[in-house]
């Protein structure tokens, strides 16, 4: 499996020009690898970095050039052919994993071996008035570029799902002085990635700031007036359902579906994301899968066997892609650190460390000032940490993670303490 | 247009041109400077665009905010004296001197 490309052959072919794919070619280059790469993405940009534009680019505070992952020069340079705007609608590949990729130009993409880093796309929304002008999601660049443009001729936004993507958003646009209502299916907050003391926390700091949020609230329908949007229409409770909520514009945050389409016509496994391994390997033994679009076992150390995630972060982008490239060179080399995350909400700057999913005891930490940290426990070991405005809690709990070290709930709950003079770390031998 | 000099812990050094205004990490990463992974593309969540400034151009930057600070004590490397986050540190008129630290991860 780790056999280098063929000299002077096609070499690798990247597919989708994301955080992974760019990840994945920097990483080979750093390795010493010296095979031909093509980074091949879908979108008319150059190679660019996603997390600002719900935050900073939303906002004015950065502008496009800011995202460009890296200079021309850079890519000429490295011999890393760099392709816009070709999507590929078919692959063959054969048992030893060359093959061609054709292009739904008419362009035809020979490789020896392939990646994909073809990401995740917005989950749609299967309401009536969810195609009107006006209703959009947040992904790409051209997304951004488009609410960018609407922002200044609009007043009242409802932002539907209470994620991530959707509570950054509102933040931003309520800092630009638009009225904002959040719209949540469940009953809390960023339900799927944080604990309920933090998603309790960030409905305060949202409220605070003038946001308006509706929990357990789904939208029946938007409704337009000709091509335009004028409100959403709330389904559920009795006391809710028909009420429409103003708004001339739509933000649709309610989450992502990887795209597993070529995987699945090259007979590769794909279960919630395409399926591999350790080395980001996938059913086939050759292709490699890294970034969003990837299921993989539980990078966590001490996970259970069999478990498996996929992973929605940069961070896990630039580290799977790292163990890719060791796959593809041949080298041996794991999963360095636990997943961690960030997301920052207007003033609010929220940083997790680990996964706190299956928790059984919050310890929580109220500090100076707005830090505040949340210590997630299962069966008494530390698991994760939701940290807000607390960045010495969060690195202490990175670093104990990482390196499999225990942190004493009860004394962590003394806030005056310092996590990182409470880490325990195991004996090495 | 000025440059930053990029010296790695073993010693041997880049120079790469920068635009005033852009910060020392966006021109390391943009150019592919190693040594400067910068995870969080510059919103102060991940401390791996860690540097050492060279001491005697320490006094010329804006002094670091509390949030800085405290994410330096999580750097994996230790820090040192004149530590900072290159994503806090902007490009002005000076010729910058920067090092880098032997790991960021």
């Amino acid at each position: 499996m780790g056999t280098e490309t063929s000299p002077g052959g096609p070499g690798l072919l990247i597919i989708g020009a994301s955080q992974a794919g760019v990840a994945l070619a920097t990483s080979l280059r750093a390795l010493g690898h010296d095979g031909a790469i093509t980074l091949l993405g879908d979108e008319d940009h150059r190679p660019y970095q996603r997390p600002a534009l719900s935050k900073e680019f939303l906002q004015d505070k950065v502008g496009k050039e800011s995202l460009i992952f890296r200079t021309a020069e850079y890519w000429a340079e490295h011999r890393i052919r760099v392709v816009q705007g070709e999507r590929i609608v078919r692959i063959d590949k054969r048992p030893d994993g060359s093959g061609i990729a054709f292009a739904r130009s008419g362009e035809v993409f020979t490789f020896d071996r392939l990646a994909l880093t073809v990401g995740a796309r917005a989950r749609r929304l299967g309401i009536p008035g969810a195609d009107l002008p006006g209703v959009l999601a947040l992904r790409q660049a051209d997304d951004a570029l488009e609410l960018k443009a609407r922002v200044p001729l609009v007043e009242d936004v409802v932002v539907i799902g209470g994620g991530f993507i959707g509570l950054e958003a509102a933040a931003s646009l309520a800092t630009l002085g638009k009225r904002v209502t959040v719209l949540e299916a469940g009953p809390h907050l960023v339900g799927r990635a944080v604990g309920t003391p933090t998603s309790e926390k960030l409905l305060q700091h949202h409220l605070r700031h003038g946001v308006e949020v509706l929990l357990n609230a789904t939208a029946a329908r938007i409704v337009g007036e000709g091509d335009r949007v004028v409100g959403v229409e709330l389904a559920g409770s009795a006391s809710r359902a028909g009420r429409v909520v103003r708004a001339d514009l739509v933000l649709v945050g309610v989450g992502v579906l990887p795209n597993t389409e070529l995987a699945e016509q090259l007979g590769l496994a794909v279960d919630d994301g395409i399926v591999v391994d350790e080395r980001a390997v996938c059913s086939d033994g050759v292709t490699v899968a890294v970034g969003d679009c990837a299921n993989l076992p539980n990078p966590v150390p001490g996970s259970q066997p069999g478990d498996r995630v996929r992973l929605e972060s940069v961070n896990n982008a630039v580290e799977q892609a790292k163990v890719a490239a060791y796959a593809i060179t041949g080298r041996d080399g794991e999963y360095a650190g636990i997943p961690w995350f960030w997301s920052n909400q207007g003033s609010l700057k929220l940083q997790i460390a680990g996964l706190s999913r299956g928790y059984d005891r919050v310890v929580v930490r109220e500090g100076e000032g707005t830090r505040w940290s949340a210590l997630y426990y299962r069966d008494g070991r530390l698991v994760a940490a939701d940290c807000i405005d607390h960045p010495l809690d969060f690195m202490a709990v990175k670093a104990a993670l990482a390196q499999g070290g225990r942190i004493d709930p009860d004394a962590a709950a003394d806030a005056t303490r310092s996590l990182k003079q409470l880490t325990r770390l195991p004996v090495s031998a | 247009m000025t440059s930053i000099t990029f010296t790695d812990h073993l010693g041997e050094s880049r120079v790469v041109a920068a635009n005033p205004g852009d910060t020392v990490m966006e021109t390391a990463v943009r150019h592919g400077v190693p040594g400067i992974v910068a995870e969080c593309g510059g919103s102060l969540s991940c401390a791996t665009c860690h540097v050492i400034v060279d001491p005697a151009q320490a006094d010329l930057l804006d002094p670091m905010d509390d949030m800085e600070d405290e994410m330096l004590y999580g750097a994996a490397t230790e820090r040192s004296a004149t530590s900072r986050l290159s994503c806090q540190i902007r490009v002005g008129e000076v010729d910058l001197r920067v090092t880098t630290p032997e790991t960021q991860v």
